[in-house]
């Protein structure tokens, strides 16, 4: 203890890096992917096939290049209830392209565009009128599927061009899929982003303390927007993908895919209030899910019971530290 | 130790997976896919695809199907059949388009792939199974309602969701022959989205609505109970008649309610049973789905198929207040 003085090193945490990795929410989460990865191995003699897991990817991967957007709003103190309704525009944006001649460039284009835009619209309703971000993006959740029904109806686009299938449905490398491979970057870039950049420290400074980091002189709305912009463009990226996969658009695509998101997220171990919360932990909670559905599904056990265990996944993993906390509390006093 | 909690839940979960049958190799594995499960028509449908199988001898029936009806959720069980490298995937589809990149590729894997009730498009399985022809259902559901109604009426459609295949299709047809129907005016189409509650107030917002309505006909299983149960509930018995496509067990107090005069369904258990013979002919007995072919679908005859490799099944059936009690214990 005193060679702490002696030095002048002040410690900014009281454990150990390796005790506080080795106690962190990833560790933990972590624990439990590959207790799922083995118990799925054993359960079922068709789970450890690289073109399976490669097949199971696709159960999470778009999800998830949301789900990073969605985790810095999230600690940042907002939320985008619009990200499904957002697939479905952009999908619609798309596949009405397609029927003026639009090649693949301009699909891609179209889509990320409507992305942003809708991105920007929400945006503007949160940081420039101040509405809370919630009662504004469950709006424009009906408002953007909305648009989608007027202009589809009961019909569908089809007929895609072939070139546009390698998104969704092309592979890099032997069971390597374009999505794992835009999965990876993407997880990359948002890691670097939060992590290791000034603008992720502010991200998490906006999320502690909205006030304090203003007159920190950061500028909270505008780091706002900016996050908006992100989580509509990567739901841009995920309807191209999915649209791509799907080979066709309904306006009721991606129904629900919102709550699966920021399931993912807080699964991930971001708080829900905002200002805590890491990328490897989103990583692994995509992992956990896509694992889960596809080790269940691999056993034919009913979708609703899949809900189920998703549910008790989330509470579970979730209540478990702070009853842990709460014992040993009491323990102490 | 949260960890080692988590662990020994997961491990209980094992377990638990452990103790279900270990399948036999040997079996012919023929997936009977679904919109949604808990639904009470794919469940009799299932029925029927077990007796299929008992009838066959050497088959296992794997009854799956999404929580909720979205494509999305299909895919992911196909993918997860795939994998299993299943003889057979049976499908009654929540989207004729969506899902055919995911049984094409099953297809390549050698899986025979047929849909029934709710279509996939020709390219993405070997042929389809119409439990009847459209036109027929099409011209059932307003008969149902203008047998009732003498003098003309107002009639309301209450559908499933703006996507579903074959609600769309009924429709059609039903618009086709409403020139037969002299007096019958269709004064809105209504959707209930499939889910119980979103039915019921759509169905309560066309009696507000259309305060002379004389019918509404639901060609879902959903809709019309929940239909049923607003008329009850609205006190208009007698006034306003719901009919369309129902469920003997779930329709059997509307009939003796009297919110229901009549309403048609076929047998989900000869088109589940069908299905997988037909499944089974195709993997096993190596028969081509071309046009023109008559694959044979044990008691219920054989299935003739169209230029589409379609084919229907049977006439629907009627069910009123002096056969109710026979029917509705069976599903």
């Amino acid at each position: 203890m005193t060679d702490a003085t002696q030095t002048r090193h002040v410690p900014d945490r009281l454990n150990s890096r390796a005790a506080r990795i080795f106690k962190s929410w990833e560790a933990l989460l972590l624990a439990v992917a590959i207790a799922i990865f083995v118990i799925n191995s054993f359960a079922s003699p068709y789970f450890l096939s690289a073109w399976n897991l490669s097949d199971a990817t696709f159960n999470f991967t778009e999800k998830a290049m949301i789900a990073f957007a969605m985790a810095l709003l999230i600690i940042s103190g907002e939320i985008d209830l619009s990200v499904a309704s957002i697939i479905a525009l952009a999908s619609t944006a798309m596949g009405l392209a397609l029927q003026y001649g639009a090649g693949t460039t301009e699909l891609v284009i179209i889509g990320l565009t409507v992305g942003v835009l809708c991105g920007a619209f929400n945006g503007f309703f949160v940081t420039v009128l101040g509405l809370p971000s919630i009662v504004v993006t469950i709006g424009t959740m009906s408002l953007f599927r909305g648009i989608s029904f007027i202009i589809l109806g009961d019909d569908a686009f089809r007929g895609y061009p072939s070139s546009f299938s390698w998104f969704g449905q092309g592979y890099i490398y032997w069971v390597f899929t374009v999505e794992m491979l835009l999965f990876v970057i993407i997880a990359i870039i948002y890691g670097v982003l939060l992590h290791k950049t000034n603008f992720g420290r502010t991200v998490y400074a906006i999320g502690n303390n909205p006030t304090g980091a203003l007159f920190s002189g950061i500028r909270v709305q505008r780091v706002k927007f900016i996050l908006f912009l992100l989580t509509g463009l990567m739901s841009g990226i995920a309807a191209v993908c999915l649209t791509s996969r799907l080979g066709s658009t309904r306006p009721s695509i991606a129904t629900g895919m919102e709550l699966e998101v920021v399931t993912m997220v807080v699964l991930g171990g971001v708080n829900i209030l905002g200002g805590s919360g890491t990328i490897p932990g989103v990583v692994i909670a995509a992992f956990v899910m896509g694992l889960v559905t596809f080790g269940l599904g691999l056993l034919n056990v009913p979708g609703i019971v899949m809900s189920i265990f998703i549910g008790l996944l989330l509470i579970g993993v979730i209540a478990l530290p702070r009853l842990w906390a709460m014992a040993a509390a009491r323990r102490k006093s | 130790m949260s960890v080692l909690k988590k662990l020994a839940a997961s491990a209980a979960m094992a377990a638990a997976t452990f103790a279900t049958p270990v399948f036999a190799q040997d079996d012919v594995r023929i997936a009977i896919v679904v919109k949604a499960l808990g639904i009470g028509f794919f469940e009799a449908a299932a029925e029927g695809a077990e007796e299929a199988a008992a009838e066959l001898g050497n088959v296992e029936i794997i009854y799956t199907g999404p929580t909720d009806t979205t494509a999305e959720g299909q895919i992911e069980v196909i993918n997860a059949l795939i994998a299993q490298q299943v003889d057979a995937i049976a499908i009654s589809a929540n989207d004729t388009d969506a899902l055919v990149p995911a049984l094409q590729r099953a297809m390549q894997r050698g899986i025979t792939v047929i849909s029934w009730d709710s279509g996939v498009a020709p390219e993405g399985r070997q042929l389809h199974l119409n439990p009847s022809s459209n036109p027929l259902i099409g011209n059932m559901i307003i008969k149902l309602a203008a047998d009732h109604l003498p003098d003309g009426g107002e009639v309301a459609l209450l559908s499933a969701t703006t996507t579903s295949t074959n609600q769309n299709i009924w429709i059609d047809e039903m618009m086709a022959v409403m020139g037969d129907y002299p007096g019958i005016d269709v004064v809105a189409t209504v959707y209930g989205d499939d889910l119980a509650d979103k039915s019921y107030r759509e169905a309560t917002g066309l009696m507000q609505s259309y305060p002379d309505l004389d019918a509404i006909i639901a060609p879902t299983s959903v809709g019309i109970v929940a239909a049923a149960q607003a008329v009850v509930d609205a006190g208009k018995v007698g006034e306003v008649n719901v009919t369309g496509l129902g469920l003997p067990s779930e329709m059997a107090g509307a009939i003796e309610s009297g919110a229901s005069q009549s309403f048609a369904i076929w047998n989900p258990i000869d088109l589940g049973y069908s299905a997988t013979m037909l499944a089974y002919e195709l993997s096993q007995n190596g028969v081509e789905a071309t046009s023109g072919a008559e694959v044979p679908m044990g008691r219920m005859g054989s299935l003739t198929l169209d230029e589409n490799s379609e084919g229907a099944m049977a006439d629907p059936f009627v069910y009123d207040a002096s056969n109710i009690d026979q029917f509705k214990s069976i599903f």
